[in-house]
């Protein structure tokens, strides 16, 4: 990315150059992101109405969660800069997924966790 | 005493303090949704086949929900990169709209809440049910009326998609017609609780950021003059709060209102 287009307004503002901004670049950069957020939504709903003699639920589930997963990470990616992050976020998302999947393990394995001799339909 | 590294990095983390905060804070958010997510995957994959309702909410109120708070994410992306090409004039342009942006989402949220809280199930002492939008239902009178229709069984409300064309007109129902009557709150099954539960949480965090959104727009942005650098900071910081909520969303959306 280049410096910025427009001459800071401020003088002697400290200036951070870890991120160089320019504006134009941003203004392309979102402009992409929206789009592609809204050709996520139109899948996900095209998904939500595909016919079920075709698609059991769970597929459909799985083919809609799939499509925000991909819209979720455009999101994280460019527009919260994950993309481009230190090491130390890495660290802190890291443990946030690690007990994260620790906790929809535990939901899955107490849905099949019962007493002995329970009646299960 | 100055507060330390509130605009340069601390050596250690590579980071300036309330970024650290703020993705400690999310990592904390992410657990909270999670274990509401993990409730709902609990309560849907135990649901009896062709029980859990399906069609229940506005696809296209949900949609309209979704593209205001995707463009709100732009607005406050667009709202930092004019703190850092110093353009405060462009801030306050991209910040206003994304506080718009997130009056309109909490305004049609509220009326989906309306929506469903005037929405009653009445069950009839002959073993019918009638279902639609509460008209009237004045206690001193003997009789309530609703703008909906008969159907024989729960089943038969279960799948609202599946049906096409659903006349509804105004019915009268005396009083002593009537064996119970709920509307479709939080307290009438297990999805309508989890739809409260979920999409309330997530509108109160709507709320707490459109909050400091607007302190950092009105009263807050006096420190722009004084510290630019520091100013862009908070906003780059609660903007990463507003991506957190959009993304919350993201998977909410589909959860609640398409499968």
């Amino acid at each position: 990315m280049s410096e910025p287009h427009n001459s800071p307004a401020t003088a002697g503002a400290p200036q951070n150059h870890d991120h160089p901004v320019d504006f134009n670049s941003y203004v392309r950069r979102c402009a992409v992101v929206f789009v592609a957020a809204l050709i996520a939504i139109g899948f996900m709903i095209w998904a939500s109405y595909l016919p079920q003699e075709h698609f059991s639920w769970r597929e459909k589930v799985a083919i809609i969660l799939c499509i925000a997963s991909v819209n979720g990470f455009i999101v994280a990616g460019f527009l919260m800069h994950l993309l481009s992050e230190r090491k130390m976020v890495y660290t802190i998302l890291g443990f946030t997924v690690a007990f994260v999947i620790g906790l929809f393990a535990l939901t899955l394995y107490a849905m099949s966790d019962f007493p002995m001799n329970t009646v299960t339909h | 005493m100055d507060i330390p590294y509130t605009v340069e990095a601390r050596p250690d983390t590579g980071l300036y303090n309330a970024k650290v905060g703020i993705w400690l804070f999310l990592a904390s958010e992410v657990m909270l949704f999670g274990g509401l997510f993990s409730a709902y995957i609990l309560l849907r994959v135990s649901a009896e086949p062709g029980t859990w309702p399906h069609g229940w909410q506005d696809v296209t109120l949900g949609t309209t929900e979704t593209i205001i708070l995707a463009l709100s994410a732009i607005t406050t992306l667009m709202a930092w990169v004019a703190c850092k090409v110093r353009q405060f004039g462009r801030f306050k342009l991209f910040h206003g709209c994304t506080i718009l942006l997130a009056v309109a989402f909490l305004c049609i949220h509220l009326s989906e809440y309306y929506d469903d809280l005037t929405h009653y199930e009445i069950h009839l002492t002959n073993g019918q049910i009638a279902d639609g939008h509460m008209v009237k239902n004045n206690t001193g009178e003997d009789y309530v009326v609703i703008d909906g229709r008969y159907v024989n069984s729960e089943i038969d409300l279960d799948d609202l998609r599946a049906q096409k064309n659903i006349s509804e007109k105004e019915i009268t129902i005396p009083r002593s017609q009537i064996a119970s009557m709920e509307s479709y709150g939080p307290w009438f099954n297990d999805y309508m609780a989890l739809d409260f539960t979920m999409t309330g949480l997530h509108a109160l965090h709507v709320l707490a950021g459109t909050i400091v959104i607007g302190f950092l727009w009105g009263p807050g942005s006096k420190l722009w003059k004084k510290d630019p650098e520091r100013f862009t900071n908070r906003i780059e910081v609660s903007g990463l709060f507003w991506h957190f909520v959009d993304l919350v969303w993201i998977f909410l959306f589909p959860v609640l209102y398409l499968t």
